[in-house]
């Protein structure tokens, strides 16, 4: 019986086997790239504190979003990865993750981690330490945009400008996928954080703002200049965001809002890294200080953890300049240390660059919003990107849920 | 209680003597066992758990975070418009999943012949019946997909002309935009539908043939010869005999319809826009697991009123067993 | 008969009737058609968006072993056995003893309990997800293959022993009665004189038994994350995600998803009819 009865089970029992002395680790990525970047790292922290005796758990993605809601109150590990901004809202409101302030202030982390610092935070104290994050941006087609001597936009007139110039020439400006939602709200968020700035984008996810308000039904009414004067491809309704690649690589699109994991899929679907660059969404609002999208991932100290000292001693440990440029560059993602080294891949380049010059670092609209709400948000873009004229009827919609989300 | 007792066995113990009671329970045992965990007891604790907000979460002593809301559930699903599109959606399958009915009758009515081979062409038209709705559901999504599906080439054929684009690439430019179905707040479910109606067709197809297998000859011919054909012989004399199977029809269509929930999720996720293919087996699912979801409460209510619908077709089901035992012996 | 048997209408008729079937069974089968033609295409033939033509080049033995090269559809497969065998051998079993005793024991609860059965049968299973699913989270079940069959087992009993209590009810009592009268124990009556009587139902039961559980796909979902014990269906789904423009790809692992249960329904054609059409004659 023990042997089919798999991960969850297995979580216990290596748990529940731990004594005093053991680190239990969990964490939610098989995938090739992250699971090596993970083990080298706990094999340096091992070689650098051979009195703990590590115990590692790992597990696939959508299993641990399961697995965890089970494993802080039955089997805590002494750590587990997991996300900030409102993903982890949920625990810390049960009491499931302990609050780790003192570890940030010892190590001086309130200043080489600043910029991530708000969305770690919840209720006044900071509940984990982010060992990476990728940038969100624009990737193009930049023989395209060469064929036809376009420069990267920088604002949003010469936005404009460019796609009016890609249409004459029969290019669909955009591809996106809005099958499974979240890649509208990727457009939605850029387009709101260059109207209106970071600290909307949080008021309005945080429940502050409605979204009726003017500055968000301004938001749409720039999205819907940007849906009629440069134009999405058609059918992105039944499209996934690897879907979207298609048209993107056929050269039929020569845009992709997008975070840099696609550029994987943009080299499996036949491009080369010099056929495609990366520039920052333009602005929008003349002067607004520029925020960016950049979703983390990072270790959290479960309440129930037996070992809280040696957990303590790790969450340092993967914060660390070093280990963090270690890490991101087996993984290809972006270090969150400020004083971390990064490789020499251009994307990577570009997006520490983008990334860490930053105003302010967002989430991404699903993380920073309620489920539910975030839920509703996202169906309510896709309708209005399918036909801009529902515009109103989708704000007053989602200021219900708002209402309701919230209470 | 008992049925037999001979009365010779009063000196035998108590076991022994009370065999015919004790035995049925033995017997029935397991089986009652696995339904009221796995079946009988969740109902009641999904009844239960409708009146509480519920995230799934129990905090770190191991107690639930489940917090007592009375009816709140129910008050927020009468104001929640994608709980209505469910329903309405619910509703239009219902009624367009009854087509299946006088399809099936329809297809096995031609197919009622004994021509050489028949038997294989019976099964091969029972055969989308045995096809997991997951895979019916990838079959007609490619169908309807405008780019690379059934639906996009025969529109391309005819709308589109191949050019080449700015990078040299084969690409096709059209008069009129390929028409996008599951991307349609209109057409969607009616998209996803028809394709749950191709299984069902068949099973109401493979039903009415083994009824009319043993529909009376001599009532047919006794018909005939009074010069009945065509519609009437149906209507008068052959489909009276073919009750049961339209019961059994009606009845397994009815709870295809209300438990529709694969192809939903296969083909659209409940989109496109606000929910727009959803139904109330869908909707809950996403409200209580899905990524988004971890309403479980909500969700829970949202199972009540399909378990409050589905009740009452139950209640007729037994209703009419009822009356069979009764007239069976 | 009715319809008017077609030997009896003039030959035009007949041929007609007969010229027509397959043309009809084409149109019926089309889509089934259309994604196996697309499952033994080359990449090109689907980008160049040659869905109905005739396919360039064949590659099914290339695409059909790709499918289970380059994903984990070898381990979906033997998940479905895993699960599925161990449902019917559990809910067939458990319906013979129920079925029984509902059917041969004359007790004040019988037809109450067997009423039950039979509503457990129609429910919506949406109202079970939730507390099945927290329960199986509790237990340690949740992500298991154990946990899926024993769901199913239990679910499926409901059914199973609507159809074994029908069929054994229908059985000439007096078999058992005289077998009682000379003396024989009920379980011995049971296992030599019931079984051998319904194995045709043990047959039917377990054909649709296993095709119901074999293309669940709700209760995957619901009971289950990641690879390791998904079943086909639901990997099937998960291979779409992985398989993305492979159209050829995805079909092929959507028609292997399906052999096993056609296979059962081909193999053992009349027991599945026969079940499937319960309650259809009188």
């Amino acid at each position: 019986m023990r042997s089919i009865l798999t991960p969850v089970a297995a979580l216990a029992v290596a748990a529940s086997g731990a004594a005093a002395g053991d680190l239990v680790i969990n964490f939610d990525d098989l995938n090739p790239g992250p699971k090596q970047g993970f083990e080298d790292a706990v094999e340096l922290f091992k070689s650098e504190n051979p009195d703990i005796n590590v115990i590692v758990n790992i597990n696939d993605r959508e299993a641990h979003k399961t697995a965890i809601r089970n494993f802080l109150t039955a089997d805590a590990p002494d750590v587990t990865s997991w996300y900030p901004g409102n993903r982890m809202a949920p625990f810390v409101d049960a009491g499931l993750f302990q609050p780790v302030d003192d570890v940030w202030e010892e190590n001086g982390f309130n200043e080489d981690l600043a910029a991530i610092k708000p969305t770690m935070s919840r209720d006044g104290k900071i509940w984990g330490v982010p060992y990476s994050y990728y940038q969100w941006g624009v990737y193009y087609r930049k023989d395209i945009f060469d064929k036809l001597e376009l420069a990267e936009p920088t604002t949003w007139d010469e936005l404009i400008a460019a796609c009016g110039t890609m249409k004459e020439a029969g290019v669909t400006p955009f591809t996106i996928g809005t099958k499974f939602l979240w890649t509208a709200a990727g457009v939605f968020d850029y387009i709101n954080l260059r109207t209106n700035g970071y600290d909307v984008h949080n008021d309005l996810t945080a429940g502050k703002i409605k979204y009726t308000d003017e500055r968000i039904v301004q938001t749409f009414k720039n999205w819907e200049q940007m849906i009629g004067e440069c134009g999405f491809v058609d059918n992105h309704a039944s499209m996934s965001w690897q879907d979207a690649i298609a048209p993107f690589s056929n050269g039929d699109a020569a845009m992709y809002v997008m975070g840099n994991f696609a550029v994987d899929g943009f080299i499996n679907a036949g491009l080369t890294e010099e056929q495609i660059d990366f520039f920052q969404f333009p602005e929008i609002t003349p002067g607004m200080a520029r925020a960016e999208e950049a979703p983390a991932d990072a270790f959290f100290i479960p309440a129930n953890a037996k070992n809280v000292e040696d957990a303590k001693k790790f969450l340092a440990f993967v914060a660390r300049a070093d280990v963090q440029s270690q890490w991101n560059k087996t993984i290809g993602q972006l270090p969150v240390n400020a004083k971390s080294e990064i490789s020499d891949n251009k994307f990577i380049q570009e997006g520490f660059a983008t990334v860490s010059t930053a105003a302010g670092l967002a989430q991404f609209y699903d993380r920073d919003a309620p489920a539910a709400m975030a839920k509703a948000g996202m169906e309510g873009f896709q309708k209005f990107m399918i036909d801009p004229s529902t515009m109103m009827e989708v704000l007053e919609r989602l200021d219900e849920v708002q209402a309701e989300v919230y209470e | 209680m008992a049925v037999t007792d001979t009365g010779t066995q009063s000196k035998q113990s108590w076991l022994k003597r009370n065999k015919l009671t004790v035995t049925p329970w033995v017997f029935l045992a397991p089986a009652l066992c696995f339904f009221a965990i796995y079946v009988v007891i969740p109902i009641f604790e999904s009844l239960w758990l409708s009146l509480y907000e519920w995230n799934g979460l129990y905090d770190a002593d191991g107690n639930s975070t489940a917090v007592w809301v009375g009816f709140d559930n129910y008050v927020k699903l009468w104001g929640d418009p994608k709980f209505w599109t469910s329903l309405v959606n619910n509703v239009i399958w219902l009624v367009m999943f009854m087509l299946a009915v006088p399809a099936g009758l329809f297809i096995a009515l031609f197919l009622n012949q004994s021509v050489p081979g028949m038997r294989l062409y019976k099964s091969l038209f029972f055969f989308p019946f045995v096809i997991s709705q997951v895979v019916v559901g990838l079959i007609f999504g490619w169908f309807y997909n405008p780019d690379f599906g059934v639906v996009g080439s025969l529109w391309k054929a005819v709308y589109c002309e191949e050019t080449v684009n700015i990078v040299g690439n084969l690409t096709f430019r059209c008069s009129a935009p390929v028409p996008d179905i599951l991307s349609s707040e209109t057409w969607a479910t009616y998209g996803i539908i028809l394709a749950g109606l191709w299984p069902q067709i068949a099973y109401c197809m493979i039903l009415y043939l083994t009824g009319l297998n043993n529909v009376a000859s001599d009532q047919i011919e006794a018909a005939r010869l009074d010069g009945a054909k065509g519609w009437k012989m149906l209507w008068y004399v052959v489909l009276p005999q073919l009750r049961p199977a339209t019961f059994i029809a009606v009845v397994v269509t009815v709870i295809g319809a209300l438990r529709s929930f694969d192809m939903v999720a296969i083909m659209t996720g409940g989109g496109p826009g606000e929910g727009s293919t959803n139904v109330l087996a869908y909707y809950m699912y996403e409200t209580a697991i899905s990524e988004y979801g971890e309403r479980y409460g909500y969700g829970s209510a949202i199972a009540t009123v399909l378990f409050a619908i589905m009740l009452v077709y139950i209640s007729y089901f037994l209703h009419r067993m009822y009356q069979d035992e009764k007239g069976g012996h | 008969m009715f319809p008017r048997p077609i030997e009896k209408s003039s030959p035009a008729r007949r041929v007609g009737y007969q010229a027509f079937l397959p043309v009809a069974l084409l149109i019926w089968l089309l889509p089934l058609l259309a994604i196996f033609l697309t499952s033994i295409r080359s990449a090109v033939d689907i980008n160049s968006g040659n869905v109905f033509g005739w396919p360039s080049q064949f590659r099914m033995l290339e695409n059909y072993t790709a499918v289970f090269t380059q994903s984990d559809a070898a381990k979906y497969m033997l998940n479905s056995v895993l699960i599925t065998v161990p449902s019917v051998a559990i809910s067939v079993t458990l319906a013979c003893l129920a079925g029984y005793a509902l059917a041969i024991y004359r007790f004040r609860v019988a037809l109450p309990l067997f009423f039950l059965f039979v509503a457990g049968n129609f429910i919506p299973f949406q109202i079970l997800m939730v507390p099945v699913r927290d329960m199986s989270v509790q237990s340690g079940l949740y992500n298991t293959i154990a946990g899926q069959f024993l769901f199913h087992a239990a679910f499926q009993t409901g059914f199973c022993t609507l159809f074994m209590r029908n069929f054994i009810k229908a059985l000439p009592f007096e078999l058992i009665e005289s077998a009682r009268v000379e003396g024989v124990k009920e379980w011995r009556i049971f296992v030599f004189v019931v079984l051998p009587l319904v194995r045709p139902a043990i047959a039917a039961l377990a054909v649709l038994i296993f095709t119901f559980v074999w293309n669940d796909f709700f209760w995957a979902n619901v009971l289950t994350q990641g690879e390791a014990v998904k079943p086909i269906t639901a990997g099937v789904r998960a291979l779409n995600g992985q398989f993305v423009n492979n159209w050829h790809l995805v079909s092929a692992a959507s028609l292997m998803a399906a052999v096993p249960p056609v296979m059962m329904f081909f193999l053992m054609q009349k027991h599945f009819i026969a079940g499937l059409t319960l309650g259809a004659v009188k």
